[in-house]
């Protein structure tokens, strides 16, 4: 019986919003940009977020890093005369991070240098890294082919390298290069392995994609990385590096690591053990030539910072929602009163005030699922053209589609009330007069 | 689908459908007290055909208003069909109205979104009847009225006459103890309207109880008793036949 009574009041529902087709769907508009806005929105934010979570999660979340950096000028005005500048991070600093620091898992201490990689006539500029071992453990880069480092190619000194795919997409096109040498200064080395980075986990085929866009652009700077024992590096290339600067002539600069990588345990150990880090480095470093990053810190930042950024995003829609709403229930109030005297005729014919306010609340929840029905629509198509079109990461959750909807259901009773309590609650007398 | 209020009387053993016991009706117009109704008393029985006139200005719409249930009586008692219709709420008051009272209106008042069949369907669903009962009911009804053929069309296609018909069709839909027509050919060209009149004088064979308002003397005529409202008063009264 309810069923049947329902059915027949959404027919009618439906009956008097066909009769006024283009009333209703400009009505419905309001819903329609506000659902989707609330969807495309919180898409966009969520993109946003995750790009760049994925973008942090690749330094790894259980590091922390620390960099050579360049010490600022007015402390180093008093070397001014020298010719020599000794500065940055020492072997010294990772043999202390491992002495006198629990909690730690793994320290790879790295040295880099940047230099020309030869093989026959082909010549690209890399990075050259010397690193240990156990530098897989913290970097977001994968073994693809033949081996990593060994400790006997340290204990050794072995003039062997693992370059990156970038390096074996230039130096490499035609030939297999484990087992040849690459010419890097004035030594050859022999390719053992093949590195390619690392993907994220749940990312999706998009991420992908975009990662190898990305890893393209940093090419342009530096065409690739070549991974070479510490010992080696420390060996051959030394640790001088000569800067040519304008007006004191040459300029040499010594520093013996660019970076140490520090792992820890467990995630409530990075903050602590980054406290502990910058205790150490501040008793022995007297200028401020270090730096120290937590990937966990920024990705804590950053979700913070997105939080943000998505409430804003969201409250923007959900106004637009209710501007959709008030527009709803104006015209709602406007069909009440253009329809009198229909009140009037159904009272009189036994009507009771909760099946007017039925007949109307019903119009306009048809009103507003449609209104929801066709922004979740648009919503979703949005995202996808400024994925396309605009080349930023778009994120659809359910929950989002949920909310919206769940949404647009609530502005309908909300603003749909009033206008049906309204309708109900005329005089019948009056409203039989009514012309 | 309220269910209807207990009576409190049972003044249906001797026929008596509508009582009026001393029945006032005051509007209150600013610091006047307008005295629309004074004291009036009446009975209906079960298959009267009362007509009520009047001029204009005599109470006949405001009684028309209190048969119907629309108003409340500011003083003395209304029983219909048994229920005291002072104390009825406003759910009662349409449950009242949709079962016991058919309304036939002037200017029709039909709605002119729904056709034939769906607007003689009206007071049966606010009754609560089934779909199909309610269906064929109405066809039966339409049927009755002469408009078999025409159950598909909207108002606005029908001829006034047709239109009052469907009207009376749909008064008819709950079997009510009151058919209320007010100035049911007042819209009408006269042969339209002598039709209607024949409608109702079929529906008085069948022992239907009518009342009519009107202040065309011929159309009282057809009536069985008339009454003549003046200045809130009942001033004469009489029975034709």
């Amino acid at each position: 019986m309810f069923l049947y009574k329902t059915k027949r009041t959404l027919k009618l529902g439906i009956k008097s919003l066909w009769l006024h087709r283009l009333r209703s769907t400009l009505t419905a508009l309001g819903i329609i940009f506000g659902v989707a806005s609330v969807i495309a929105m919180l898409a966009i934010g969520e993109g946003a977020s995750r790009d760049a979570m994925a973008q942090i999660a690749r330094l790894g979340s259980l590091n922390i890093i620390v960099k050579t950096v360049q010490p600022p000028e007015d402390q180093r005005a008093t070397g001014q005369q020298q010719s020599l500048q000794e500065y940055g991070l020492t072997y010294d600093d990772a043999e202390r991070f491992r002495n006198s620091i629990p909690g730690i898992q793994v320290i790879v201490p790295v040295r880099r240098v940047s230099h020309q990689a030869w093989y026959r006539n082909r010549k690209i500029p890399v990075e050259v890294i010397g690193t240990v071992p156990w530098h897989l453990e913290t970097s977001p880069i994968r073994l693809v082919m033949g081996r990593f480092l060994s400790t006997y190619d340290m204990d050794y000194k072995q003039d062997i390298c693992i370059i990156d795919e970038r390096v074996m997409n230039e130096l490499f096109k035609f030939d297999d290069p484990l087992g040849q040498f690459v010419k890097i200064g004035s030594d050859y080395y022999s390719v053992v392995g093949i590195v390619s980075p690392q993907p994220i986990a749940a990312s999706s085929e998009q991420q992908q994609a975009k990662d190898a866009e990305a890893s393209k652009k940093q090419a342009g700077a530096n065409a690739g990385n070549v991974y070479i024992p510490l010992t080696t590096v420390k060996n051959r290339f030394g640790e001088m590096s000569v800067k040519i600067s304008g007006q004191s002539g040459a300029n040499v600069e010594k520093v013996e690591l660019q970076e140490i990588i520090v792992k820890v345990a467990n995630a409530d150990l990075v903050l602590p053990t980054r406290d502990i880090l910058q205790t150490v480095l501040e008793r022995f470093h007297k200028k401020a030539d270090y730096e120290l990053t937590v990937p966990l810190e920024l990705l804590e930042q950053a979700k913070r910072t997105q939080r943000i950024f998505s409430i804003v995003l969201g409250s923007i829609a959900a106004i637009s929602l209710l501007v959709g709403g008030i527009g709803i229930m104006n015209i709602m109030l406007a069909t009440v009163s253009e329809r009198t005297r229909e009140i009037g005729i159904r009272r009189a014919l036994g009507a009771r005030k909760k099946d007017i306010i039925f007949q109307f609340l019903s119009e306009t929840l048809l009103l507003t699922f449609a209104g929801g029905i066709l922004g979740i629509f648009f919503g979703c198509t949005i995202p996808f053209f400024v994925t396309h079109f605009g080349n930023m990461p778009t994120v659809i959750t359910a929950s989002s589609l949920l909310l919206s909807f769940g949404i647009s259901g609530a502005v309908g009773i909300a603003f749909g009330m009033y206008p049906a309590y309204r309708a109900a609650n005329m005089d019948p007398i009056e409203s039989l007069r009514h012309e | 689908m309220d269910k209807l209020p207990a009576r409190n009387l049972d003044f249906t053993a001797d026929g008596s459908i509508l009582v009026f016991d001393k029945l006032c009706k005051n509007y209150q117009l600013g610091a006047v007290e307008l005295k629309v109704l004074r004291e009036i008393d009446l009975i209906v029985k079960k298959g009267d055909y009362l007509a009520v006139m009047g001029p204009s200005g005599s109470g006949k719409s405001t009684l028309l208003n209190l048969i119907g249930c629309l108003d409340r009586p500011s003083g003395g008692k209304y029983y219909l069909g048994g229920h005291d219709v002072a104390t009825l709420d406003d759910n009662e008051l349409s449950a009242i109205r949709g079962k016991h009272i058919g309304f036939v209106f002037q200017s029709f008042n039909l709605i002119s979104q729904l056709n034939v069949l769906e607007n003689i369907e009206v007071p049966m669903f606010y009754q609560g009847m089934s779909e199909h009962q309610s269906k064929v009911r109405a066809i039966e009804l339409a049927e009755m009225v002469g408009l078999g053929d025409r159950i598909n069309h909207r108002p606005t296609e029908l001829s006034g006459g047709q239109q009052q018909r469907v009207a009376i069709a749909r008064s008819l839909a709950n079997d009510p103890l009151i058919i209320l027509a007010d100035e049911p050919t007042g819209n009408l060209d006269s042969q339209s309207g002598r039709d209607i009149l024949n409608i109702l004088d079929m529906l008085y064979q069948q022992g239907k109880t009518l009342i009519i308002i009107t202040h065309d003397e011929d159309i009282a005529k057809h009536s069985q008793r008339e009454i003549r409202l003046f200045d809130g008063r009942i001033d004469k009264q009489w029975y034709n036949r």
